[in-house]
């Protein structure tokens, strides 16, 4: 149950060109700039953008093709669209219905109640929608999507109405659904934080070209591409909860290149977690330092180093497989003679734990 | 009946067929309207505000024309073995219908272009297929212009006069509406009666208007 997508989008400056695929129990992000195409392409996997031209699979029923279109109410999609505009003459439980009503039976795998719990909405189920917050909005359109059990969800941009402090709320929401669902889905953003949380996968898009794609955590961690000059670098490490230290209120994770502690609440044994580890707090030391207030110390070896200006560089190291980005000052690499192929040590000052 | 009833009676009858016809027809045009881009779209606009500006005995007399037997359309009934359309019901219903094209068209277009596509798109991502969205999202959130317009029309069209006296000169029990009678009335100084029907039909319009305002501040579901 893959979603095939090759696409040719004419524009007014440039023509959008994608070719992506997303499969079950996985999310594909699709990260660029404001008016890349994202967009777009989203809309065009939906039906809703004329001039679209290409390919667009679902499993074994082509959606589109060189001489067929399916109109937008018969592709088996669940959009949630940057503005959250719910019906405005329905109440939060007959927007939710809505979708549910018109799915035939035999594809129906998500059941309301499952929507509803999953979204936390049985407290609003009665209330009016232009009563709701602009979290809640978009909590509501999420569900509303979700109850129609779509064979793909498609965000586009779903966190851009909502304001900072729900954010966080909403991208756990997606994860949970990511968690307990095994619909594909295809996250659209131009924030890297988002992306760096929710996918497996990512397309990098550009003026309507993709730049590059693959795994997350690869990506974010080439040196070639844009995301290394972000001042906000960083590498994703996915680990398993492998014990804790009751004493400190520390959690052991543990990943290709050893194990870390990390002291977010309480997680459980044997969870996924993603690590995110900025570049700006990995230091790298040639010996291991014993005295050292800090905790995560572990030993890798530098694959690359990259120039960023002339006080700064950036390097590329390899602990264990796992990929991790710091960022020195130029006069700290020459001081240590720092070079492709040679063993430190690096320390991580703070890692965020993107649950 | 007291012939002053009937033409109470006539009125009526000529304002609920105009508006229905005007729901029927006005809907898809101004759909198109808000929808289309057309760079010609301006011209139908323009056609459809005439009877704002033009006095309605230049729309009458035209539709006189149109309408009488040696007109068009007047040519054609006759021709498909009618009788010519001037001075009949029929007539009139064809008059007010274009005299009180804009007062239903124009409310109509201004609440589709403010309800926009976004929830007509959202509608089909969930199965909706276009008459089910226009049904049921575009029609309930359009609704308090529905009202509008259908009061707006039934109203004007009961106010009409002149397109009338041009078409549907004053055949008692055909085609003799109120405003006529009214005239007549006056013509014959019978102030009474001019005072009864003018009274009723003030306090009558004033009462519609109130109730479509009245709605759509209830229903005021777009202002939000």
């Amino acid at each position: 149950m893959s979603l095939q997508v090759r696409l040719n989008i004419p524009r007014k400056d440039f023509s959008i060109n994608v070719s992506l695929s997303v499969t079950p129990g996985q999310v594909t992000s699709v990260f660029g700039p404001s008016g890349c195409g994202k967009t777009s392409l989203m809309r065009a996997i939906a039906g809703l953008e004329n001039g679209a031209t290409g390919q667009i699979r679902m499993a074994d029923e082509v959606w589109q093709s060189d001489d067929y279109f399916r109109p937008p109410h018969q592709r088996d999609i669940g959009y949630v669209f940057q503005d959250a505009s719910l019906f405005p003459h329905l109440n939060v439980f007959d927007n939710l219905q809505f979708g549910l009503r018109r799915q035939t039976r035999d594809k129906r795998r998500v059941s309301l109640e499952q929507a509803i719990d999953l979204l936390a909405l049985s407290s609003l189920l009665k209330r009016s929608v232009d009563t709701l917050s602009g979290g809640e909005k978009q909590r509501v359109a999420i569900a509303r999507a979700v109850a129609t059990s779509p064979s793909v969800l498609l965000f586009d941009e779903p966190l851009a109405a909502v304001d900072i402090a729900h954010k966080q709320e909403i991208l756990r929401y997606i994860q949970s659904l990511h968690r307990e669902l095994d619909i594909p889905m295809l996250y659209v953003s131009h924030a890297i934080d988002e992306v760096a949380r929710l996918s497996d996968n990512l397309v990098l898009l550009e003026k309507g070209q993709q730049l590059a794609s693959g795994k997350t955590a690869d990506l974010l961690s080439q040196l070639s591409l844009p995301f290394a000059n972000y001042e906000e670098a960083a590498a994703v490490l996915d680990t398993t909860v492998s014990g804790r230290d009751e004493f400190y209120g520390l959690n052991q994770l543990a990943f290709a290149g050893g194990q870390l502690q990390v002291s977010h609440g309480n997680l459980k044994q044997g969870e996924k977690v993603r690590l995110r580890i900025m570049a700006r707090d990995v230091s790298l030391t040639l010996t291991r330092h014993e005295n050292s207030s800090i905790l995560n110390i572990f030993p890798a070896v530098i694959e690359s180093m990259a120039n960023e200006g002339a006080a700064q560089k950036l390097v590329r190291l390899n602990a264990g497989g796992q990929i991790i980005l710091s960022r020195i000052t130029a006069k700290s690499a020459d001081e240590l003679r720092l070079q492709p192929g040679m063993q430190v040590f690096a320390q991580v000052k703070a890692i965020s734990p993107l649950v | 009946m007291h012939p002053d009833l009937t033409a109470l009676f006539i009125t009526f009858k000529l304002a609920a067929i105009t508006t229905l016809i005007l729901l029927l027809v006005g809907t898809p045009l101004a759909w198109w309207l808000a929808r289309s881009q057309w760079r010609f779209k301006f011209m139908i606009e323009t056609v459809i505000a005439l009877p704002l500006v033009l006095p309605p005995t230049v729309l009458g007399f035209y539709l006189l024309i149109m309408l009488g037997p040696n007109g068009p359309i007047g040519g054609l009934a006759e021709a498909v073995g009618g009788r010519p359309l001037a001075f009949t019901f029929t007539g009139l219903v064809i008059g007010s219908v274009f005299y009180s094209l804009p007062f239903v068209v124009q409310p109509l277009q201004n609440v589709f272009t403010a309800i926009g596509e976004n929830v007509m798109e959202q509608a089909a991502t969930l199965r909706a297929s276009p008459l089910d969205r226009f049904f049921n999202v575009m029609v309930p959130i359009a609704r308090p212009g529905f009202l509008t317009a259908a009061v707006l029309g039934f109203a004007h069209t009961i106010g009409e006069f002149g397109v009338v006296l041009m078409i549907g000169g004053n055949i008692p029990g055909e085609t003799k509406v109120v405003s006529i009678a009214i005239y007549d009335h006056v013509e014959s100084l019978e102030y009474t009666q001019a005072h009864l029907l003018s009274g009723g039909l003030l306090l009558l319009s004033f009462l519609m208007l109130m109730a479509v305002y009245g709605l759509n501040r209830r229903f005021s579901v777009l202002r939000s």
